[in-house]
């Protein structure tokens, strides 16, 4: 018993060393291994435009994003006027992924709400969502002149997204050498 | 004005609470009975001062004054009134000014009710809540001021998050403060009896009302938060295992084994020094609580507001707190030696059990909801702890305790007999399996062994506690309220098991896709689909649905789930429509619109779920009565007797004792 007195205070030290280390990570950022490699590539019918296919090597050369959307997403509906905003405002070119989702419901949610993308592609079966490797919508990829993914944004994007990370990003990517 | 009034209150508090946690517990070393007596009207006027923080910040609300940072952030002119008021403790800053008003009121209450308490021991008992108290000052003053002034002024606020609206989470937070902070009694009882260096049944027998009362506020805010996630969150789920429910579980675990093992210290004189460190762990598992919310540490749907750098204010706090106690108890236990001896069938072994068993569970909630912080910052990537962990363990270790449960009230102090034990209990053991075996075949469709073993359990733990109420040969009006109280938590528990098991064997859950007009058949009830209209509530806009539900063409109900939009870019909140009822509730949430007139609806069936939180009622109710029973009033009693002279000379050698001891 004399020594075992002291058992509950070791044990306490463990915890405290280990919720010390856990204040610096940050368990919200999945890392996403996309990152720094190039956008894959993929070839899907528009939306808005029938018979006609849209790839990310027709917007190779300038500074660009990847948005994942769908009109069952509840989160899309809640980041729409912010990401329209922001894509109005710093006119980024925004290739729009309707993910697994029907052209119909989505024409109607993007008339009801606006478009603010330049490009539409429908991932029908969300083959190309698998190889952006998506587990969840919306996300948002940032892509830069040579079509490397230079940042990722999981779950909608709030305007403190735009203010703190986007915009600074973006800026500073435009700056690059394409 | 009055948010610079409130302001000051805070600082005029933090210095009252310096005074109270420095001045008496230096008195009772310095044998100073001048110090020693400032511990009473110090803590009565930390309640004031807090008090009057609190009512400045409500009436900043009320006025919607946003010129104030937090009232614009989780305010707006068109909330009804009673939000604005819960919006006071709707985040960070003002959920820590509650935990100081509650923190404060709990010590005040120990200043009054301590008539039967020697002054030494009260002073000891108000200067380490003091101490406490001044931590959470300091932590609201230097990072979290509810009280910080906002310019330019924004004409109108913004909004409470949406989850918060509702009228079961405006108190529900209020409710569990009181329970977490009002482990801090038994606490600095625990710590004050260790300084004295005497834990003999005094401190026991002081600290079960107080911990029992705290553990029922714990117990009834653990429900409503139960409650709330089961109809707001609109997927039926009553209890999800995030990190912050298990927050507020492990508290409750170890409170629910303090109060058994309390029982034990005060009458057998036993588990003494176990005693002290599960009141350390009760309320050192409260502040865990609190840092797990507020830091970030962890994902949850919950955790509003997280923020390292007050994450790392409380981890000092955490550390600085635990920490000194658990030296203290590392140097005080070893010199510890509990009197009582017993044998391996008695009431000791029988609590040892309960004990050992609510620990482990303890245990293994923390693990859980620790593990993918553990991972984490081994560097071994990202991961999540689900609840087939938690159910797995956790099943085993309850039946474990239920069975337990039964035998336990009947075991007799320091020896007993199994033949003797058996005897009592086989007519109860054998109906409890009859039960077990006639529910499910009769009132449900399918027979399962997991819930025919949850209703044995149930009716096993119910009837062991009406036969222990029955056997004690008195009539029930003139039973003491300590032995209704545990009859009653126990049947509580028993109705929340019986609960637990039959809504999760027979739940039927549905997903349909429903046009306006179509009906969908489920678990015998027709749910005929209405559509959805427009509806324009006080401070957002409504989808509203319309099901009708029938049953052999009798009608039933018609519920009115609805898809909440509060604007501000807040996400859409569902309500469901729920018929409830004893023995069954109906349970209708609408999903999203799947074209012009056509929904994605859920629709649920749960028998009983409802006794979830009835049982957690009925233990509130149980504790609450032990917490009043005469024992505890006759001590106060005898001890008004005493004329102020004598009182003051009792504590003036109280305290010579106590420091030549």
């Amino acid at each position: 018993m004399k020594k075992g007195a002291i058992i509950p205070l070791v044990i306490f030290a463990v915890l405290v060393a280990f919720l010390a280390i856990g204040l610096g990570l940050k368990p919200r950022e999945v890392p996403s291994p996309f990152i720094d490699k190039a956008v894959p590539e993929f070839s899907l019918p528009k939306l808005m435009q029938e018979g006609q296919t849209i790839s990310p090597a027709d917007l190779k050369g300038q500074v660009w994003m990847l948005n994942v959307f769908a009109s069952w997403c509840v989160s899309c509906r809640a980041e729409h006027e912010v990401l329209s905003r922001f894509i109005r405002t710093e006119k980024v070119p925004v290739l729009g992924l309707n993910y697994k989702d029907e052209p119909s419901d989505a024409k109607k949610w993007l008339a009801a709400l606006g478009n603010p993308y330049q490009h539409i592609a429908v991932d029908y079966d969300g083959k190309a969502g698998i190889d952006l490797g998506v587990y969840g919508v919306p996300e948002t990829f940032v892509v830069d002149k040579k079509g490397i993914i230079r940042h990722k944004v999981t779950g909608p994007v709030y305007e403190e997204t735009v203010r703190d990370t986007l915009l600074p990003l973006i800026l500073k990517l435009r700056e690059e050498q394409g | 004005m009055i948010p610079e009034i409130g302001h000051f209150a805070l600082v005029l508090a933090l210095v009252i609470a310096l005074v109270q946690s420095v001045f008496p517990i230096l008195g009772t070393v310095t044998n100073n009975a001048q110090w020693v007596a400032m511990a009473k009207p110090t803590a009565r006027a930390q309640l004031l001062f807090m008090s009057i923080a609190f009512a400045c910040l409500v009436i900043s609300f009320l006025d919607s004054d946003f010129s104030v940072r937090y009232v614009a952030n989780n305010s707006n002119t068109l909330m009804p009134t009673i939000y604005k008021v819960s919006a006071v403790w709707g985040a960070h800053e003002g959920s820590l000014l509650l935990w100081g008003l509650i923190l404060s009121v709990w010590a005040a209450l120990v200043s009054i009710f301590s008539k039967g308490i020697s002054a030494v021991m009260l002073a000891r008992v108000l200067s380490v809540m003091g101490m406490i108290g001044v931590g959470f000052l300091l932590f609201m003053l230097l990072t979290s001021n509810p009280f910080e002034r906002l310019f330019p002024i924004p004409a109108e606020g913004r909004t409470l998050n949406p989850l918060l609206q509702d009228p079961g989470l405006a108190i529900h937070p209020p409710m569990l403060y009181m329970g977490y902070v009002g482990f801090s009694v038994a606490f600095a009882f625990a710590i004050a009896a260790m300084l004295g260096g005497k834990l003999d049944a005094a401190w026991a027998r002081w600290a079960r009302p107080w911990t029992n009362v705290a553990w029922v506020f714990l117990t009834i805010g653990i429900a409503l938060g139960s409650w709330w996630a089961y109809y707001e969150l609109g997927w039926g789920g009553w209890w999800f295992w995030d990190p912050v429910e298990n927050a507020s579980l492990m508290p409750w675990l170890v409170g629910t084994a303090l109060i058994h093992s309390l029982a034990v210290s005060e009458k057998r004189a036993a588990f003494k020094s176990w005693t002290v460190l599960l009141a350390i762990f009760a309320f050192s598992l409260s502040l865990l609580g609190t840092f797990l919310v507020r830091s970030g540490v962890l994902t949850s749907v919950h955790a509003f507001a997280s923020d390292p750098e007050r994450g790392l204010f409380i981890l000092i706090f955490l550390v600085l707190v635990v920490g000194s106690s658990l030296v203290l108890y590392a140097i005080r236990a070893p010199k510890l030696r509990s009197t009582g001896t017993f044998s391996v069938i008695s009431r000791e072994v029988g609590l040892l059990v309960n004990n050992v068993v609510l620990v482990a569970m303890t245990a293994t909630v923390l693990l859980g909801t620790l593990y993918p912080l553990f991972i984490d910052a081994l560097g071994m990537g990202k991961i999540s702890v689900g609840p087939p962990y938690f159910n797995t363990l956790s099943l085993p270790l309850g039946i474990v305790l239920f069975s337990a449960m039964g035998f336990g009230l009947f075991l007799r102090w320091k020896k007993d007999k199994p033949e003797r034990l058996f005897a009592k209990v086989r007519w109860v053991l054998l109906l409890a399996l009859i039960i077990a075996f006639l529910v499910p075949i009769l009132f449900m469709e399918s027979f399962t062994v997991k819930a025919a073993l949850g209703v044995f359990l149930a009716s096993w733990v119910s009837l062991t506690a009406l036969l222990w109420v029955q056997e004690q040969g008195r009539s029930p009006f003139k039973l003491p309220l300590a032995i209704w109280g545990a009859a009653i938590a126990h049947i509580g528990m028993a109705v929340t098991v019986a609960g637990i098991s039959l809504t999760s064997m027979y739940s039927v859950e549905k997903d349909v896709r429903l046009d306006k007009g179509e009906t969908y058949e489920m678990a015998g009830y027709l749910f005929a689909f209405n559509g959805v209209e427009k509806v324009q509530g006080p401070n957002y806009i409504a989808q509203r649905g319309e099901i009708v539900i029938t049953r052999k063409g009798e009608a039933i109900a018609t519920l009115h789930p609805e898809k909440r939009n509060y604007g501000q870019g807040t996400m859409p909140m569902t309500e469901a429509g729920i018929d409830g009822g004893f023995f069954r509730d109906l349970f209708v949430a609408l999903g999203e619109p799947l074209g012009e007139q056509a929904w994605s609806l859920r629709l649920y069936h749960k028998p009983v779920v409802n006794w979830i939180w009835l049982g957690a009622a009925l233990m509130s109710l149980g504790g609450f009565l032990a917490a009043f029973d005469k024992r505890y009033r006759m001590v106060r009693r005898r001890s008004q007797k005493l004329t102020p002279k004598q009182s003051d000379a009792l504590a003036a050698t109280a305290t010579k004792q106590e420091v030549t001891a």
